[in-house]
């Protein structure tokens, strides 16, 4: 990849543990490039996951917390209620949103807490060793799901941006991807907008960002984001869920 | 049937299907996350279920549903998993229902690490949850151990109806050491339980409950429990002692640090130090009286773990403060060197002069 | 006997299965045997290691601090490895790799550029650490070199037991080596 940009100022100089070809820098940068746009580095605080993106207290320039598994938007809320004047966010992952934090993340919304939650979507639970998430396709295979996600065992993908977006607490919702250029361009212009929505306490916010884990897929980097493309993307359609009138307008 | 060479964590789920358990609820996490996969594959073919739930808070009511319900279960998980199945381990003790649960630890507190540690000897040995209720906890230091546990770890947890825990770390999950296999246990030829919640056919309904309103009854049923944890030290106490008989210094360790320590006994005795090693394979109940035996003539005893400081306690305790208790530990991860506690068992004996 | 072996290099080099296999072969000769590894996210691309123990009485721990024998596969594995070696312990090395010289004077040292070597003789660079393993047999004589042969079935993949044959060679070829 060409560097061309410049880093931005609410990402830390720190190199990040990511595998290569993994998407969650990429996301990462789009948060960060978001922040700095709206002027609001200073007044941020960031939740970090338990999962892949655990360490992304090293890496965001801002305040950050460390959250337990599943909590962060708990812990946002916690924030949030102390400081509602500060813009706060929640990064994290599909087993820790569509799992374990099932019920944080559905009572933060049905409260239209105003923070942002970036839900990194990989079908895949990455940092422990590729077992089945919540958002493992049907067929998929995983360590936990060794022939495949058979649908009469393990049940079906959960799509969480079509749920939260039934709840009155939220304000928008969206699901992207960042599989090439052009998706990239309009996962940034969703993040800003959830970004935005907070500042302008309409109510609870989350972009869904579809993303590769070439490790845990078994796939090359390019192979993995083809393969989100051709088998994502059909079960997990792209677009805004839901969005305040002026928004959508 | 031969010898095989099998990680620790596989080996405890084959180890759990020969016990006849074919029902486990998991939770994926780091260092116990081949256990699960191992099930995954090896359950269903024999007819059982993996099912992998949302959170551990989810699994371990799963637990207790399939327990309730008469099935041999198990769950397994490492330290912040462990702790989030606290509140349902309390529900299940108190609702006196069999299941297994493996811990195997690390470095802690909060997210810690994923390195191998034993700062969880307080939560699994003095309840862990709320409420006057203890598990059966036994600490294996070996593949084979583990396998040979898992086998009785189901066989208690049905003579006392009461939930036992397998108190592993990190290592004792990787590592790969050879082992053997008891035959299977077919569990449709179990001796069956009359209490179990199967449909009320034919009988008066079975509830699985743990809700006493009235304090008269659950103070009742809080000294049922405590006569069964007593019964418990009565009957099941484990251990091993090592060179303990002529041991001047003894050390005392549970599961992959107890290695360690042999390895240290083994080095002292060849430097001429008397040196034993005192190993309780149950940490509840707490071997005491074989304790006290093995360190009837040491003049001191030194207790290693990977945690600041909780075996120390019980062994302070259970020795009744007779014999001076010394203290090595590390944490976080970091593991005991043999070199390390060589040198700290040449240290106390140089200091309590060294008798020919 | 007691060999206490560490095994370390790049994950994905293959020291853990090198590990296995010595593993394999004592238990194949009713030795006491245990392995351990480096475990965690740090192995992708990072360094990882495994610890082996080979003995003719119970292994009392499996955590090895001094080995006997040290097999080296990468630069940043003999910095953090080589202080702790047995006195007159053994330390073999992937020359091919490791480009500089260990700092120990009272080690037995075997430096082989088994990379370079197993491209040239076998053009499969795959069974590289084939070639050391068969010079620690030759020296030690903890293990046989049957029970390794026996071993890689166990170790490798049904799909790869076709390789057993140049694995075989590439074990002779490394006690050819250390004979010489
Ligand atoms: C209570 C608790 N249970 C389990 C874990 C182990 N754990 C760490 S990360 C993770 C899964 C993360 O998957 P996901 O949220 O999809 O993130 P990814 O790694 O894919 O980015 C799990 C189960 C933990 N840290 N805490
Ligand atoms: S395991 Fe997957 S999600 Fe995690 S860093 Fe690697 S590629 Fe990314
Ligand atoms: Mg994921």
């Amino acid at each position: 990849m060409i560097t061309v940009f410049e880093r931005p100022k609410s990402l830390t100089p720190a190199k990040t543990h990511y595998c290569p070809g993994c998407t969650h820098g990429i996301i990462h940068r789009l948060v960060a490039e978001v922040i700095d746009e709206l002027g609001v580095r200073e007044e941020t605080i960031g939740i970090a996951p338990v999962g892949c993106s655990v360490l992304a207290y090293n890496y965001f320039n801002v305040d950050m917390y460390e959250a337990a598994h599943g909590r962060a938007p708990a812990v946002a809320t916690g924030i949030k209620r102390v400081h509602p004047d500060k813009v706060v966010f929640t990064y994290q992952g599909d087993g820790d949103l569509a799992a374990i934090g099932t019920a944080e993340i559905i009572h933060a919304a049905a409260r239209g807490e105003k923070i942002t939650t970036i839900f990194v979507n990989n079908a895949i639970y990455g940092m422990t060793g590729g077992q089945m998430a919540p958002t493992t396709l049907i067929g998929q295979t995983a360590t936990t799901a060794p022939n495949g996600r058979d649908p009469e065992v393990q049940g079906y993908p959960i799509r969480m941006s079509e749920i939260l977006a039934t709840m009155p607490g939220a304000a928008y919702i969206a699901r992207v991807s960042v599989h090439n250029p052009q998706e990239v361009a309009k996962a940034k212009k969703a993040v800003k907008t959830a970004f935005q929505v907070q500042l302008e306490r309409k109510g609870f916010a989350m972009v869904e960002v579809l993303s590769s884990c070439p490790t845990n897929w078994g796939l090359t980097p390019l192979k993995a984001l083809e393969w989100l493309k051709d088998n994502m993307i059909p079960y997990y359609p792209l677009g805004v869920q839901k969005a305040p009138e002026e928004v959508k307008a | 049937m031969a010898k095989v060479l099998m990680k620790g964590n596989e080996a405890l789920g084959e180890a759990a299907i020969r016990a006849g358990c074919r029902f486990f609820f998991g939770y994926p996490i780091t260092p116990q996350s081949e256990l699960p996969h191992y099930l995954a594959k090896r359950l269903p073919e024999i007819g059982g279920v993996f099912l992998q739930a949302e959170s551990e808070v989810a699994a371990i009511n799963m637990v207790y549903g399939a327990a309730g319900a008469g099935a041999r279960v198990m769950t397994s998980s490492s330290s912040p998993g462990v702790s989030l199945k606290m509140e349902g381990i309390s529900y299940i003790a108190g609702a006196e229902l069999p299941c297994v649960i493996v811990n195997m630890q690390r470095g802690g507190p909060g997210l810690g690490s994923i390195q191998p540690g034993q700062s969880d000897y307080f939560q699994a040995v003095k309840g862990g949850g709320h409420g006057d209720y203890r598990l059966l906890v036994l600490a294996p230091a070996s593949i084979q151990e583990m396998v040979d546990l898992m086998g009785l770890a189901f066989a208690l947890a049905d003579k006392y109806r009461n939930p036992v825990m397998i108190l592993g770390d990190g290592t004792l999950g990787q590592m790969m050491e050879p082992v053997e296999f008891p035959e299977m246990i077919d569990p449709d030829k179990l001796p069956s339980k009359p209490w179990a919640a199967r449909g009320a056919k034919g009988r008066e309904p079975n509830i699985i409950n743990s809700l006493y309103l009235n304090p008269l009854e659950l103070e009742e049923h809080n000294l049922k429990l405590q006569a069964k944890y007593a019964q418990m030290a009565e009957e099941e106490t484990r251990s091993e002692s090592y060179y303990t008989d002529d041991a001047e210094i003894v050390l005392v360790g549970y599961g992959s640090s107890a290695r360690v320590c042999k390895a240290a006994v083994d080095q002292a005795r060849q430097q001429g130090i008397k040196a034993g090693l005192f190993r309780p394979i149950t940490l509840f109940p707490f071997p005491k009286a074989e304790i006290q035996a093995a360190c009837r003539q040491a003049k001191s005893v030194l207790t290693v773990e990977m945690s600041m400081g909780q075996l120390v306690e019980d062994v302070r305790y259970n020795l009744e403060f007779k014999v001076p208790v010394h203290f090595y530990g590390r944490a976080g991860g970091m593991v005991p060197t043999t070199r390390a506690v060589v040198s700290k068992i040449t240290e106390l004996v140089q200091e309590g002069g060294r008798s020919a | 006997m007691l060999q206490e072996i560490i095994l370390a290099g790049f994950g994905g080099q293959g020291v853990m299965s090198m590990g296995q296999l010595l593993a394999y072969a004592g238990m194949e000769e009713n030795k006491q045997v245990s392995w351990i590894p480096s475990y965690g996210p740090e192995m992708r691309g990072g360094t990882a290691n495994c610890s082996v123990t080979l003995s003719d009485t119970p292994v009392s721990s499996p955590l090895i601090d001094e080995p006997d024998t040290l097999f080296v596969l990468n630069r940043p594995s003999l910095e953090k490895f080589e202080g702790n070696v047995k006195p007159g312990g053994l330390l073999l090395l992937n020359s091919s790799l490791v480009k500089v010289e260990p700092q120990r004077t009272d080690l037995r040292v075997l430096k082989l550029p088994v990379d370079n070597l197993a491209q040239e003789k076998f053009g499969n660079s795959r069974v590289a650490n084939m070639i050391l393993v068969g010079a620690f047999v030759a020296i030690t004589g903890a293990v046989s070199l049957d029970s390794v042969v026996g071993a890689l079935k166990k170790v490798l993949p049904e799909h790869r037991h076709k390789l057993i044959p140049l694995n075989r060679q590439a074990l002779e070829l490394g006690v050819e080596l250390a004979q010489s």
